[in-house]
């Protein structure tokens, strides 16, 4: 009787810690492979313990090259696409003028398309085109798919703005520039941090769209759909847990550092 | 007056550098894949393909791909499914039952996606494998036949499906539960609503703006992805985006790969702005 | 920057044939006022009335369609809002949620660049008893700190004008006594003008030396509170501060210093000096607190008017009882009796009459 009236209060909190289980379980499976020597190079399967993947992550020097141009596309994307972003927020926001819906549509699309059509587009387009794919193709289309993503998370933040804020600013001498730099600025700012963190995330783990625009540029999702083919060293599953204990810290840095301090 | 002239031209500018890269490198392709889908087939990237207009080509690929067309929206509208009856009691537990737990649970749904996509579903490979430890034990308690898999079966590549987009569609379910004030399900027990019916009644119907930007942000991504069908499948459940990419990056057949994408582009934007249409626009923009 | 001319003596504050048109709605219609310099001024209305975009012109935050604003000789009309020597207490405080209360406040005199801002800013805070509270954020401190804060961000820069834009509409009532005690007092401490717009007609009265009326974008009536009040100009502004009773009548011309007044088949006179017309339709006005309630026509005092009815309603309200008397021709007047414990309750029900002394009722042309 007892038991059943703990249930009936708890359920629903079990049933989340399950399926919060489900979605932890492959990274757990990960972080436990990392320390897997497998008995073959086709097995996906546990064979014995060691620390040598995590003494010698690039064991592969293909692999970290490709991780490294991976955060390199990643982070001229994400410049790319914060600032043009960004800029198409405050536009979207802060202005009425002729065409609006019409870009809003346009930022729209790409996240309403799948990806798939978005890589075979431009893909399409770079062979009709003649443009040789590569390290470059695949920045342009990185920009193109993170600029939507920009755009919303800023328009938000901004959205969500006082404007007498800035019309107080402007009583209190700041001239439009000091306003924008004073005010506007630092209370966008978390929105634009946000906004570039997603980006990054976005292209540092796009598979589908550079598979169509990468030609022979081989990034670490790249490396690691071939691997998948040919067998893959367990090195990977360092860096795929050395990546979420590194976000995982940023997170929880952020959230203290977001605490006020009395 | 030049600072009116000034401010009239600014949201232009603004939008200039945004606007052009959208269009040259989504709008400007997406003519291309059209054009390209209307290409002569007997063509190949070698010699060139002539523009014949071939409308002949949409329905070759229907007949010709059509369990895979099929099976695609099938198994993204089973991890739908599937992803809903997880999803909403999450999305639920962690807007009104964490309390003060609430962040941490939240950043429980993100971080799995902090590791590469395709790490975890390669992970998901070796839970499912054949000598792994759940296997053995679904045979040894005879929900699976002595000589029964759960890799390379169409149950893995829904489970992994689901796995891969569950968080798109707990976020924004989250997001406007938590809106929920929880004053109107006080006035509705009050009027005599039973649990059930207030979450009938109220809950649900409020919470619909997120359940309708969650399935998109789910179907959308599940419906066109062949990772999946390529990790954790073999070709029998092979969906039209393993076709795609075969016919772009293999066989070389623009003009069917073009037709195919252009169709599933067309499925999905009909699903899109047919819920956007319903649920009214303004809660997804 | 440079151009902030403080040390000029400031002058009045003068907006001429101002008009600010949204659309094909004048929010503000051909608007002209003075406020004299050093006065605390306040733009009483109801909501939508026009009275805050007045205070944006003013700041510089919308632009008129048509007119001037003028400071001294100063025309100011197309200076950028940081340029004015204006400053504004915003409603609900705008206060930058990103810094401290100090830098808050500091933050004109930063953009100014007057260095040091320490020994100001600190003087300033002590000034509106916010002592000690500058590393504070907005978000730690109470709507009335906040308030307090606005207050010393906006005239630790020593604007020739402050606006106060409803700047106790977010307090509760007691605080709202309190502040307004304060404001008055530091107006009254620094000389600077005050031009404040609120809808609380009780707060206008009480704080300000002039109180302009506004109704659709125009001024109804502008003057000393007590003017105003005693004698309106127009059925709009003897409604909107305080109450009044209007009977509608016809004005007969003037007749020994008095304007002859036939109203539902009675006679009333009204002295000249308190006539707003002398001739056609007219309304005539009396404040309840100026009637007394009598049993009957007879017991009337010498030289008082009245009109009888049925008692309909008593209300206690404390300091006075409010009274609802229905004449015979079905209109309602209102009358408070102050509960002095010299009179006694009238019963409802009862036949009465309420009478004035002629000096005290006021004459209006219909037409306003």
């Amino acid at each position: 009787m007892r038991l059943s009236r703990w249930l009936a209060d708890r359920w629903l909190m079990i049933v989340a810690l399950l399926v919060l289980g489900y979605l932890a379980l492959p990274v757990l499976v990960v972080a436990a492979l990392s320390f897997n020597r497998p008995s073959s190079r086709l097995s996906y399967d546990f064979g014995e313990f060691t620390v040598d993947n995590w003494r010698q992550p690039c064991a592969t020097s293909e692999m970290c090259d490709a991780m490294l141009r991976s955060v390199q596309i990643g982070f001229l994307a994400t410049v790319v696409a914060t600032v043009l972003g960004t800029l198409m927020a405050f536009a979207l926001v802060r202005h009425r003028f002729r065409g609006r819906s019409g870009i809003n549509v346009l930022v729209f699309l790409p996240m309403a398309t799948p990806e798939v059509v978005l890589g075979t587009s431009l893909l399409a387009l770079f062979v009709a085109a003649g443009v040789p794919q590569g390290f470059w193709t695949i920045v342009v289309a990185h920009v193109m798919f993170c600029v939507s993503f920009v755009v919303v998370t800023v328009k938000a933040r901004l959205a969500g703005m006082d404007r007498r804020l800035e019309e107080a600013a402007m009583d209190l001498y700041a001239n439009e520039w000091q306003t924008f730099r004073r005010v506007t600025l630092p209370l966008v700012l978390p929105g634009i941090v946000a906004a570039a963190l997603l980006s990054f995330s976005l292209s540092f783990d796009d598979f589908i769209v550079t598979n169509f625009t990468a030609g022979t540029t081989v990034t670490f999702p790249m490396y690691v759909w071939g691997a998948a083919q040919r067998g893959i060293p367990p090195q990977v599953n360092v860096i795929g847990t050395a990546m979420f204990v590194v976000a995982l810290l940023l997170v929880g840095i952020s959230s203290l550092g977001r605490r006020p301090t009395r | 007056m030049t600072r009116l002239a000034r401010h009239r031209l600014l949201p232009y500018l603004l939008l200039l550098p945004g606007t052009a890269w959208l269009l040259l490198f989504f709008g400007v392709p997406l003519a291309q894949l059209a054009a390209a889908s209307l290409y002569d087939p007997t063509g190949s990237l070698s010699t060139g393909y002539a523009m014949t207009w071939a409308l002949g080509n949409y329905p070759d690929v229907v007949q010709a791909y059509w369990p895979q067309l099929s099976r695609s929206f099938g198994y993204a509208g089973l991890a739908l499914a599937l992803a809903l009856l997880l999803g909403y009691p999450l999305a639920y537990a962690i807007a009104r039952k964490a309390g003060r737990w609430k962040n941490l649970l939240l950043v429980c749904v993100v971080a799995p996606m902090f590791t590469s996509f395709l790490v975890r579903t390669l992970a998901w490979k070796t839970i499912l494998s054949d000598s792994g430890a759940l296997v053995g034990l679904l045979r040894d308690v005879h929900l699976l036949a002595p000589d029964g898999r759960l890799l390379a079966t169409p149950f893995a590549v829904v489970l992994g499906l689901t796995y891969n987009f569950l968080p798109f569609l707990v976020l924004p379910l989250y997001a406007s539960l938590e809106r929920l004030d929880h004053r109107l399900l006080e006035a509705a027990s009050d009027l005599y609503a039973s649990p059930v019916q207030a979450f009938r009644r109220v809950t649900l119907p409020l919470s619909r703006p997120g359940l309708v930007a969650g399935t998109l942000l789910f179907f959308i991504p599940a419906s066109g992805d062949y990772v999946n069908a390529e990790l954790l499948g073999t070709p029998n459940e092979y969906m039209i985006g393993n076709v795609i990419d075969s016919a772009f990056l293999v066989r070389l057949d623009y003009p069917q790969g073009a037709a195919l994408s252009f169709l599933l582009m067309a499925v999905i934007l009909a699903v899109v702005f047919g819920c956007l249409r319903r649920a009214g626009t303004e809660e997804v923009w | 920057m440079t151009g902030m001319a403080r040390e000029t003596p400031a002058g009045d504050l003068r907006l001429a044939n101002l008009t600010r048109r949204f659309g094909a709605l004048s929010a503000v219609d051909d608007l002209s006022l003075t406020v004299g310099q050093g006065s605390f001024f306040a733009l009483l209305g109801a909501s939508g009335c026009g009275k805050t975009t007045t205070l944006r012109m003013i700041a510089g935050l919308e632009e008129p369609t048509s007119g001037r604003v003028l400071l001294g000789d100063r025309d100011i009309t197309a200076l950028r809002p940081y340029r004015r020597p204006v400053n504004t207490v915003f409603q609900s405080y705008a206060l930058f949620p990103h810094l401290s209360v100090f830098e808050n406040v500091a933050f004109g005199l930063r953009r100014r660049g007057i260095r040091p801002v320490d020994g100001e800013v600190t003087r300033m805070l002590s000034l509106v008893q916010l002592d000690g509270y500058g590393s504070r954020r907005p978000a730690q401190l109470s709507g009335g700190e906040q308030q307090r804060v606005a207050l010393a961000r906006a005239l630790v820069n020593r604007p020739q004008v402050l606006l106060l834009d409803e700047p106790l509409g977010a307090l509760d009532l007691t605080l709202r006594r309190r502040m307004q005690v304060e404001l008055k007092r530091i107006q009254t401490e620094v000389g600077v003008t005050f031009v404040h717009v609120t809808h609380d007609q009780e707060e206008a009265i009480t704080m300000a030396d002039t109180v302009a009326v506004m109704n659709a974008g125009r001024i109804e009536q502008q003057g000393a509170p007590a003017d105003i009040y005693e004698f309106p100009a127009t059925a709009f502004v003897a409604n909107f501060l305080g109450q009044s009773n209007l009977l509608a009548g016809e004005a007969a011309g003037v007749s020994g210093g008095d304007v002859v007044v036939t109203a539902q088949g009675a006679r009333f006179s009204v002295p000249v000096g308190r006539a707003r017309a002398e001739r056609g339709p007219v309304q005539l006005g009396v404040r309840p607190e100026k009637l007394r309630l009598v049993g009957s026509a007879d017991q009337v005092p010498q030289g008082h008017q009245h009109v009888t009815g049925v008692v309909t309603d008593a209300s206690y309200l404390g300091v006075s009882t409010q009274y609802l008397l229905r004449t015979g021709w079905g209109a309602e007047l209102s009358v408070f009796v102050a509960n002095s414990g010299t009179s006694t309750p009238v019963p409802v029900g009862s036949t009465a009459a309420a009478c004035w002394d002629p000096r005290h009722a006021f004459l209006l042309s219909a037409s306003s």
